[in-house]
């Protein structure tokens, strides 16, 4: 009986050229789109070159490592970007408006963006709001809020806030530091990182999976559901404000909606993490693949002079492309 | 008067992989009756109407309306011959966020708009509401099918099938969710429709004494044969029990002896906040198999998941040794001692997808980590293998996806992941359903094992053979309560049939 299955199994499978393909095309296409730009473009392979891509990956992975997590319950956390730019609103006006220190800034500004975290939790596991649409709503709510927070309008050092007050805070030199190499890249790395050891290795990252690959078979085996997909949500909007953290650090100033063009590159990366090594799951390596993936495309189209506006086009057909790797056994 | 038209099905035989569902059955109705359609579980009663619908184009044998040989194979074939199949599962045939009068004129908007684009809204509502007339349903036809409750849905389903020319009417166990106005006012339509509209019905159900108030004819059928065709005059109830059970007792049951020791689980008054439950009392006691019994729809399936804390509990006491249970989630059960088998076993015991040493270890995972919570695989797999060659599981090895397992092995492994928990009682849900001959016995020994260590033991079934050969004590449900209580000893297959199908 057991054989029998096995061997309708193997029937099922495809040929092994596509079967390699799905499972390491993402790799592969990483390596070909390296010797084509290096092959084209001298200043392409150049050291100072690969730190600037992975300097510029930097906040969307981090970003993107939250989204995994709340792929991991079979839950979408789509306020990942506005969480981002409501930590920046946040520690910067910390800096500015106050004049605090850096740690003091940074673990205020983590712990006030699981505010949102919360009310996720609240919309999508206690009125149960389908995941997606919960944090589109707060996706809106707190763009808003940081928004209103900021007065509409962005903080800087030395620029007074809108009501006229002066301000005399500085942006400490440490804080900067967080969003230039090699120190970006290293965060980056310690977070995924982290990220794949608690999802890989931990009992709450086995439950996770669990949770999110069946839920009602994970509650009738004693796995307290909702306290985990809670957890999800906590953890995405941790690793989105860190996010947000880095990204203020990077550019020195709060501006307006800064986190929101970092969503959407998330999202690609966090999917076309699924299909790296055939994992079909969501993880954190994969992600940091993923992302890898669409900052070599941005760069080595922008040296080619391909204009920005036209960017978006390749961009989309490589999500296209690693999606169709993904799902396309799943018809048969 | 309409001339009356007759329905005969001949030496039908279907077969599934592996299953002889139905060999030579011959069936009959003609309109204007209501014909009762009754057998065990598994007899085939729901095939043979499905064969009648077009849901099965693979069978062989002849089917005549009105002497004439016509071929069901899709359907459309059915429908255009005006026989239509309500099925059990109300809710999988109508679209829950249309209104009642799309959902009535489902079909006919279906059917009769070849050519047309444009749907007149107005008219719509006037054909629905002229068949819900017919039908003697007062709703407004703008209403949503999701705010109605299962008997307003049925009587949709019904005057959906009465919106396209009906002749003949199958209802696939109409009765088990309603209630007993809902019943009684069902079989007013019934009456109505055999009497003024010239349609034949069929009846399924499980509830004998409604076969003796609503039906002139009757066919019992039993493991995929005809055994009697008759008018219910004819019968008595002991006889027709007699029919459909026949003399099956080929099975074996490994029941070892096993001392039983005091109370252990208690349960009294029990309500679950639905009603889904409805005052249950039970006892326990350590090393007992306790079997509950009950035909499809009695409430054994909630019973269990009430307990295990999956469905919340309006009212009662849960006691484990004289202690008070606060049973508010699966994972509050779990950590009392408390454990379930589900019934749908892909759906809820299993997770296919996971390979087998996952699935064992799950609710037990927390005695597999060191130091914050990383989980120590190596322990892990090495348990698992050790369970493996214990319960018998057929698996090439303990990395397999519990996919490829067959479905006696996947009920190992759901039944397996409790072992390592060390709980006190163990509820099992129809474990042997679908399950081959082979693994059922090695299921019945490892529950004999369970009783041997002194736990208890709920085993929830509606295979009486099974629940009489390897129960101590038996409760039997009827109406989502308990209604008899019998020592396995004293009890016979007809009178826990006789419980289980209402009567007192």
């Amino acid at each position: 009986m057991t054989a029998l299955t096995e061997q309708m199994a193997s029937k099922k499978r495809l040929p092994a050229v596509v079967d390699f393909l799905s499972k390491w095309g993402t790799i592969l296409t990483i390596f070909v789109l390296l010797i084509f730009f290096s092959a084209t473009m001298p200043s392409f392979r150049t050291s100072s070159n690969m730190v600037t891509i992975m300097r510029s990956i930097a906040i969307v992975t981090v970003i993107a490592t939250g989204i995994t997590v709340s792929l991991t319950v079979d839950g979408f956390d789509l306020s990942v970007g506005s969480v981002a730019t409501f930590a920046v609103a946040l520690v910067m006006s910390f800096f500015v408006w106050y004049g605090w220190g850096t740690i003091l800034a940074i673990v205020v500004a983590l712990v006030v963006s699981l505010v949102v975290a919360a009310v996720n939790a609240f919309l999508i596991v206690k009125l149960r709001i389908f995941d997606l649409l919960a944090t589109l709503a707060t996706m809106f709510i707190f763009e808003g809020v940081a928004m209103t927070y900021t007065g509409g309008g962005s903080i800087s050092e030395g620029m007074p806030r809108l009501d006229g007050t002066p301000t005399f805070g500085k942006i400490p030199a440490e804080f900067r530091l967080i969003g230039q190499s090699p120190y970006i890249i290293v965060i980056m790395l310690v977070i995924v990182a982290l990220v794949h050891v608690f999802l890989t290795y931990t009992k709450h990252g086995r439950y996770l999976y669990i949770v999110g690959g069946n839920r009602e078979a994970a509650r009738l085996s004693g796995i307290p559901v909702n306290r985990y997909r809670t957890l999800a949500y906590f953890l995405s909007a941790l690793l989105a404000a860190t996010g947000g953290i880095i990204l203020a650090a990077r550019i020195g100033s709060a501006q307006i909606n800064s986190g929101a063009g970092y969503l959407m590159p998330a999202v690609a990366a966090a999917f076309i993490g699924y299909s790296v090594a055939g994992i079909k799951k969501p993880n954190a390596v994969g992600t940091l693949v993923g992302a890898i993936l669409v900052g070599l495309l941005e760069n080595g189209l922008i040296m080619m002079s391909v204009p920005y506006y036209s960017l978006n086009i390749i961009k989309g057909l490589v999500l296209a492309i690693a999606l169709a790797i993904t799902y396309y056994r799943k018809h048969d | 008067m309409q001339p009356k038209h007759k329905l005969e099905m001949k030496g039908i035989s279907i077969e599934f992989p592996g299953v002889k569902a139905l060999s030579q059955a011959d069936f009959a109705v003609e309109s204007g009756e209501i014909h009762a359609l009754v057998g065990a579980n598994g007899a085939g009663k729901s095939t043979l109407m499905k064969i009648l619908g077009g849901a099965y184009g693979h069978y062989q044998g002849e089917i005549y309306f009105d002497g004439q040989k016509v071929d069901i194979r899709h359907p459309q074939d059915a429908k255009r011959l005006g026989i239509d199949v309500v099925y059990q599962e109300v809710d999988t045939a109508l679209i829950p966020y249309l209104t009642v009068a799309e959902n009535i004129m489902l079909d006919v908007m279906a059917n009769e708009m070849q050519g047309k684009h444009f749907i007149r809204w107005g008219q719509l509502h006037r054909r629905a509401r002229e068949v819900m007339k017919q039908v003697g349903i007062q709703l407004d036809t703008s209403t949503l099918v999701e705010n109605l409750t299962l008997a307003q849905k049925q009587l949709v389903l019904i005057a959906r099938a009465l919106a396209t020319n009906t002749n003949f009417l199958v209802l696939d166990e109409p009765t088990a969710p309603l209630s007993q106005t809902e019943t009684e006012e069902l079989f007013r339509l019934m009456r109505d429709l055999v009497a003024n509209q010239n349609i034949g019905i069929v009846f399924i159900s499980h509830r004998l004494p409604e076969i003796f108030e609503i039906c002139e004819t009757i066919t019992i059928l039993r493991d995929g044969r005809v055994v009697a065709d008759t008018t219910i005059e004819t019968l008595t109830q002991q006889r027709l029990i007699e029919l459909m059970l026949g003399h099956r007792f080929d099975e074996t049951y490994p029941k070892m002896p096993v001392p039983i020791g005091e109370t252990i689980f208690q349960v009294e008054e029990l309500w679950e906040e639905q009603g889904r439950v409805r005052d249950v009392s039970l006892t326990v006691r350590a090393g007992e198999i306790v079997g509950v019994t009950g035909l499809v729809g009695a409430g054994k399936t909630e019973l269990c998941k009430t307990l295990f804390g999956a469905y919340p509990i309006r009212s009662g006491q849960v006691r484990l040794h004289g202690k008070p249970l606060k049973i508010t989630s699966p994972h509050a059960a779990v950590n009392q001692g408390v454990t379930l088998v589900p019934e749908e076993r892909r759906k809820e015991g299993i997770l296919v997808d996971e390979p087998v040493y996952v699935n064992l270890t799950l609710p037990s995972l927390d005695t597999f980590t060191r130091g914050v919570d990383f989980v120590d695989t190596r322990a892990e797999r090495e348990t698992a293998r050790q369970l493996i060659r214990e319960l018998g599981i057929r698996t090439p090895s303990e990395n397999q996806k519990v996919a490829f397992l067959s479905g006696g092995n996947q009920q190992k492994v759901a039944v397996g992941k409790w072992l390592i928990t060390d709980a006190e009682i163990y509820i099992f849900d129809e474990p042997t359903k679908g399950v081959d001959v082979g693994a059922k016995h090695d299921i019945f020994e490892l529950i004999g094992q369970l009783a041997k260590r002194g736990k208890g033991i709920i085993y929830a079934s509606s295979e009486i053979p099974e629940i009489l050969g390897i129960s101590d004590r038996i409760y039997v449900m009827y109406d989502y309560t308990i209604v008899k209580e019998f020592d396995t000893a004293d009890a016979t297959e007809e009178d826990i049939l006789f419980y289980s199908a209402g009567g007192k």
